[in-house]
Formats: C-alpha cells, sequence, structure tokens
C-alpha cells in the first residue's frame, strides 16, 4: 500500500484576463513509507504547487492524488486538514517559527490541532522533541535568539512532533551554512528512519539531493525522474565523511551545479510566456 | 473530547495571540474601553438626565399617574365642608392612601426687615411624596403633625435666609396672623400663632420670594379662628380681604393601569354625593398620561451619540485589524499547514478579537460605573433637581458588553475571513 499516490496529476490556474495556465502536467508520483525523495526545479518550474497537492493543501484540476490509496477527493475539507495535521510533517527553509512563542511553544503549536491525551499532554510531548533534537537546554529561548541551527532544529521538532508519516521538506537548508546544514539533514534522516516517515525534500543542494534514494527534476511543470549514476544514494558512511562544499561557492553556483547535473535546462529566452507558481 | 480540545485550543491560541502582540492588543483595548466606556457613560447618563426631567415634571404635575380634581355648580357654590367630606369617602372607598388638597393662598409672616406677604401652598401629608418635594434641611410633614396646635411649615431657602437660616434643631417659630394682618380682628392671639419650621425646602436661582408649605388642616383650623370675629364663612376663608375664598384643589396618585378606571368611578362617586348641577371634573396632568414617551427625544439623541461613540471605537479597532492582516497571514499559513482547519482558524482569530473586546468592555463598563456614580458627575448632571438618583442602568452595562462583543466579532469577522482565504503555501513563502 503506497503512502501518497499520484496520478496524472494536473493544476491549471487561470489568471484574471488571460488564457489558463498550466502549472502542471501529467504529474506521476509514488510515495512509500519509510521513502526517501529528492525534487530539484527552478523557479516557476511548479515547486510550490506541486508542495501544495503533496501536503494535501490544494486539489488537482485533473489526475487522482490518494493517501492510504484513498483519493483524497473523497475527504472533506475539515478532514483533509486533520489528516494533514497527523500524517503530514512541513520543514522549511526559512524556518517559519511563530515569533514571540519559544522553543517550546512552537514545538507545541501542532498538537493544539490534536485531540484527546497528546492534547492534554502537549508540552511534555514538546519538550521529548526538543530534548530529541538536542535543545532541551534552549526549550524556553525565543526563535531571535536562536541561532539558525537552533531554530531549523526547532521547526524539526516542530514538524515531527506529532509523529508524521510524510515528512515535506521544502529547500530544508536553504538559509544554513554548509555545515549546519548537512547537520539538520542527518537529524531528519535519522528521525525519520526512526520513525519510518517518508519524506519528500525539494533542494537545490547536490548533496542534499544525493541524501535521497530516488531523485527527480521539475520542468516546466513536468516532473521526471532522474536515474544518472551521479545521483545514486550516499551510503551512511559516506554522508558522514562528506565534506562541505568550498566555503567560497555561492547559493547561485550551487544552484547552477545542482540544477546542471540534474539537466535542467537554462532559463527560458526572454520571449517565451512567462510561469509563475500558482 | 474533540470538541472540547478543539475549544480549549482555540483560546489558547487566541490567548497566546493576545499576549504575543500585547502592544496592538492593547492598543485596540484602548480604544475599545474608551469607545465602550464613553458609550455605556453617556446611556447611563442619558437614564440621569431623563430620570431629572421626570423628577422636574412630577414636581410639577405629580408622579404618574395622578388625577385631578374639580367639582363646580354652574348655578351657586359648592361648600368646601360637603366638598371635602365627598373627597374623604371617595378615598376610603378606593382605598387611596396618597391624596391631598391643595390650597393657594398668602400669609403675612413678620420678618426683621418687615412683614411680608408669602405664598402659602397648605396641602395634606402625602403631598411631599407625590410631588417628590425634597429638602435641604430638616424633614417633610410626619402623619401625626396634623394633630401639633402649633403649624408646621416647610419654608423655602429665600424664608430661611430672612430669617438668619437659624438651626432647625433649635424649633424657629414665626407669627402667623398677628397684628399685621390688614384690617384683621380675628381669633388668633395678637401676637399672632407661632409656626414651627420643620424643614426647608431648596430655592432656585430665580426664586427671590419666600415661599412655605403647611398642612391643610393648620391652615383650616387658622381660617376658622380668624373667621370667629368676623361672623361669616366668606371671611373665614378669606381672613385677609383679599377677593373671595380660595379654592382647594383635590389630587390622588393612583397606579397607571387603574387610572382610567378610577378616573370614572371618582366622577360618578362625587356627582352623586354633590348632588345634581355638579360638573366634576377627574383629569391626569401627569408627564405620563400621553401616550407618547415624552422622553423619546432625549433618547434618541442620547442612544444616537452613544452609537457615533461606538462607531468610532470599532473604526480604530478594524483600522488595525488591517493593518495586522498581512503579518497574519503567514502565522495563519504555518498553522494550516501544521493541521488548523479553516473552522479552527475562523473561530481562532474570531476568539481573538472578541476575548480582546469583551476584556476591554467590561473594563470599560467598570469604567462608566466609576464616573456615572461619582459625586462630582452626578451633581454636574443632575443640577440639584435629581432626589430618587436612579442605579447604573444595568441595560447599559448589558450594552456595553454587547455592544463590545459585537465590536470585536465585527473587526474580527475581516481577518478571519482573509485568513480561511490563504493560501497555505504561498503565506508560508511570502
Amino acid at each position: 500500500m503506497s503512502l501518497l499516490h499520484l496520478e496524472d496529476v494536473t493544476r491549471t490556474v487561470i489568471p484574471p484576463d488571460q488564457p489558463a495556465l498550466t502549472i502542471l502536467s501529467g504529474v506521476n508520483l509514488t510515495i512509500e513509507p519509510g521513502d526517501h525523495v529528492s525534487i530539484v526545479g527552478r523557479s516557476g518550474s511548479g515547486k510550490s504547487t506541486l508542495l501544495n497537492l503533496l501536503g494535501l493543501l490544494d486539489l488537482p484540476t485533473s489526475g487522482v492524488i490518494s493517501f492510504d490509496d484513498r483519493p483524497i477527493k473523497s475527504y472533506s475539507g475539515a478532514r483533509r486538514d486533520r489528516l494533514r495535521g497527523a500524517s503530514i510533517g512541513f520543514v522549511f527553509q526559512q524556518f517559519n517559527l511563530l515569533a514571540g512563542r519559544t522553543a517550546l511553544e512552537n514545538v507545541t503549536m501542532p498538537l493544539l490541532y490534536s485531540s484527546g491525551r497528546t492534547f492534554w499532554r502537549r508540552k511534555k510531548i514538546a519538550a521529548e522533541m526538543l530534548e530529541l533534537v538536542g535543545l532541551g537546554h534552549r526549550m524556553n529561548s525565543m526563535p531571535d535568539r536562536l541561532s539558525g541551527g537552533e531554530q531549523q532544529r526547532v521547526a524539526i521538532a516542530r514538524s515531527l512532533v506529532r509523529g508524521p508519516r510524510l515528512i515535506l521538506a521544502d529547500e530544508p537548508t536553504g538559509a544554513l551554512d554548509l555545515d549546519t546544514g548537512q547537520s539538520v539533514m542527518e537529524l531528519i534522516d535519522d528521525v525519520a528512519e526512526r520513525t519510518g516517515a517518508a519524506q519528500v525534500v525539494i533542494t537545490h543542494d547536490p548533496m542534499i539531493a544525493r541524501r535521497a534514494r530516488r531523485h527527480f527534476r521539475l520542468d516546466r511543470g513536468i516532473l521526471t525522474p532522474v536515474d544518472d549514476p551521479a545521483f545514486e544514494p550516499l551510503t551512511r558512511r559516506e554522508m558522514r565523511e562528506m565534506s562541505p562544499v568550498e566555503p567560497s561557492a555561492t547559493a547561485e553556483d550551487r544552484d547552477r551545479d545542482v540544477l546542471e547535473l540534474f539537466g535542467v535546462p537554462e532559463p527560458a529566452a526572454p520571449d517565451a510566456p512567462e510561469r509563475k507558481d500558482a | 473530547m474533540g470538541g472540547l480540545t478543539g475549544f480549549v485550543g482555540a483560546l489558547l491560541e487566541a490567548w497566546q495571540e493576545v499576549r504575543v502582540h500585547r502592544t496592538r492588543v492593547l492598543l485596540s483595548l484602548i480604544g475599545v474601553a474608551v469607545a465602550v466606556c464613553s458609550l455605556t457613560t453617556v446611556v447611563a447618563l442619558g437614564a440621569i438626565v431623563q430620570q431629572a426631567n421626570q423628577e422636574l415634571s412630577e414636581r410639577q404635575g405629580g408622579r404618574p399617574a395622578t388625577l385631578y380634581v374639580s367639582a363646580f355648580r354652574l348655578n351657586g357654590t359648592i361648600d368646601p365642608a360637603d366638598m371635602d367630606a365627598a373627597w374623604s369617602k371617595t378615598l376610603e372607598r378606593y382605598d387611596i392612601s396618597y391624596a391631598s388638597r391643595v390650597q393657594n393662598t398668602v400669609q403675612l409672616v413678620p420678618f426683621a426687615t418687615g412683614s411680608v406677604q408669602v405664598g402659602t401652598q397648605a396641602v395634606d401629608q402625602p403631598f411631599g411624596e407625590m410631588h417628590r418635594v425634597r429638602l435641604v434641611e430638616g424633614s417633610w410633614f410626619s402623619p401625626t403633625d396634623e394633630q401639633q396646635l402649633a403649624p408646621r411649615l416647610i419654608v423655602n431657602e429665600v424664608f430661611w435666609d430672612r430669617m438668619g437660616r437659624p438651626p432647625l434643631e433649635s424649633h424657629p417659630v414665626v407669627a402667623l396672623g398677628g397684628d399685621g394682618v390688614p384690617g384683621a380682628t380675628s381669633g388668633i392671639p395678637a401676637g399672632g400663632t407661632l409656626a414651627v419650621i420643620i424643614g426647608v425646602t431648596p430655592a432656585s436661582t430665580w426664586e427671590t420670594e419666600p415661599t412655605m408649605i403647611m398642612l391643610a388642616r393648620h391652615a383650616e383650623a387658622m381660617q376658622k379662628a380668624a373667621a370667629g370675629e368676623r361672623g361669616s364663612a366668606a371671611a373665614a376663608a378669606d381672613p385677609y380681604g383679599g377677593g373671595g375664598a380660595p379654592q382647594s384643589q383635590y389630587e390622588m396618585w393612583v397606579p397607571p393601569e387603574l387610572a382610567d378606571a378610577l378616573t370614572a368611578a371618582v366622577t360618578r362617586d362625587l356627582q352623586g354625593a354633590l348632588g345634581d348641577g355638579t360638573e366634576v371634573n377627574v383629569s391626569r396632568q401627569d408627564w405620563a398620561q400621553y401616550g407618547d414617551d415624552p422622553f423619546l427625544v432625549t433618547k434618541l439623541v442620547v442612544i444616537g451619540i452613544a452609537v457615533l461613540v461606538l462607531l468610532l471605537g470599532a473604526l480604530g479597532l478594524v483600522n488595525i485589524a488591517l493593518v495586522t492582516v498581512k503579518q497574519r497571514v503567514r502565522e495563519i499559513g504555518i498553522r494550516r499547514s501544521f493541521g488548523a482547519t479553516a473552522g479552527r482558524v475562523f473561530f481562532a482569530v474570531m476568539m481573538e478579537s472578541v476575548v480582546a473586546t469583551v476584556v476591554a468592555g467590561a473594563l470599560g463598563v467598570v469604567a462608566a460605573i466609576l464616573i456615572v456614580q461619582s459625586p462630582a458627575m452626578r451633581d454636574l448632571v443632575g443640577q440639584g433637581m435629581v432626589s430618587d438618583f436612579p442605579p447604573f442602568p444595568v441595560d447599559a452595562a448589558i450594552t456595553g458588553l454587547i455592544a463590545a462583543t459585537a465590536v470585536g466579532a465585527l473587526a474580527g469577522l475581516l481577518p478571519a475571513l482573509v485568513a480561511v482565504r490563504v493560501k497555505v503555501i504561498d503565506a508560508i513563502r511570502y
């Protein structure tokens, strides 16, 4: 039984006074429990739209998305929200911690949408999760008093606190230096491996992408698997021994490198129709 | 269970939001608190002003329902004794305890600066309650005062001032009907009848002449005594050489719902008692005799001002809410991504606004109570005309709280609607 299955999924939007714009076209993707998938794509390639669909935040224009082999169209909006809260954890590039709340309150937040014992024991559960990510001593710190790596670890604790079966990571190391990024990814991999959660990582970083077992590229709304041998998954040992990319490398350089490796073409010519994420 | 955790969770979210954004919330609270305080104060002060107007009306025309009774014959006059007897019998029959005769006359009173004709109102004891007579010193006539041989007097402040404002505990007296009575050779002793002053009514700023109130029974006794040497009823009723016997008016204070029935019954009974050829007129002259609310205009003005004040407060709140909508979009997107349903987000955002404004409303109502109940404000609004200050109107407090809740819901509605329409990933990447 697959965890999440996209079958011939298309997403079209109709901008005001303009013809319909197809953002995603014929996307097929199956995520198994414990799976580890990476997706790369340029800005405007449809990553946000795909993330919306994978996170059950949006419905496809055509095609079928199934969660636990059940089409999500059969769920009501509220039930889909509850399913997302219970089964999917998001890790964002910008951490997106709630300002003015302590690390503990941030990690407690998803548990406010749970029920029963989990709801009433939310502080204890959140504290345990912060201990797990090594931030037991920073529970009462505000986000602006934490380093980037610490903030991302809080964000990871928050995404994992309800024990999700699918972790959606949207450029999770994009705002971190390389060393910190690697350690954050190790943490996600470690927790995912222990809990059996599947991972879908959208990234520009080749090292992060190599951590996945399966690789996809998204270009102009079309998702295609990448079987390049350069993207053979890293072994655990390789991951640990992996040296950081040259510190002088800029984000743009790294983006270009990874996109070249994935075979993603250069940006469209100026006269090409402009695309925009929905 | 799920409903309970959902409700508690929404409350916790609202409280966290209020706590985290306390500066913004405080600013909006101040606006709402001031608006609700103003609204409640205006409504409460309006009630006091209405009470002041009402009491002023009741001092003139009596309380609702006061029936004024008069009788006359087309040919001849009605013997006052017959009229008094018929009146007493009517009161007894219908068990009316609040009733009074009212006779306006003058009495010569010797002051240190010379004798002065003093306007005198002779009334029965219940008159004070019926007309809300207010005293600045002493007390109104007691039911046993009629038995006193020395007449009791209630004088106005002008009268009291001319006497040098003697303390009432010293039982100050004045001589009535003495040698100073023009052309009178009455049964009253040469030095006059000593009357004891037991109370003082406030004088308005425009009042410059002394006046006094005495019991009708004492006035009647004095008239009879004065008539003893003049030998005629007409002179007895008018011992000071005026133009005829002073006419008594009769009035009774009855439950408003019985007023119409009693009007007919009293008219019928008095006509029967006084015989053929007598015209009896019974009518209401209190403020409530008209079907329309005479204070409607006052109320409408007050309500209009209150609504304007509240709208200004609401405008401020909505303004702040609109400014913060953009800030909140990101947070709402994050919450949605972690499982918050649209309904939950809507409820939490609304709750935040409503909880904040209800707290502000409660503070505003408390402030309004302190303002309205303060003696300085009462003096300012009552202008010395209110004897029965109304308690702080509960409906004003409730109106204030309901208005605060409504404003909170209204101000929370916009961000709540925006919140549920947030495109989650776009909001997070915003």
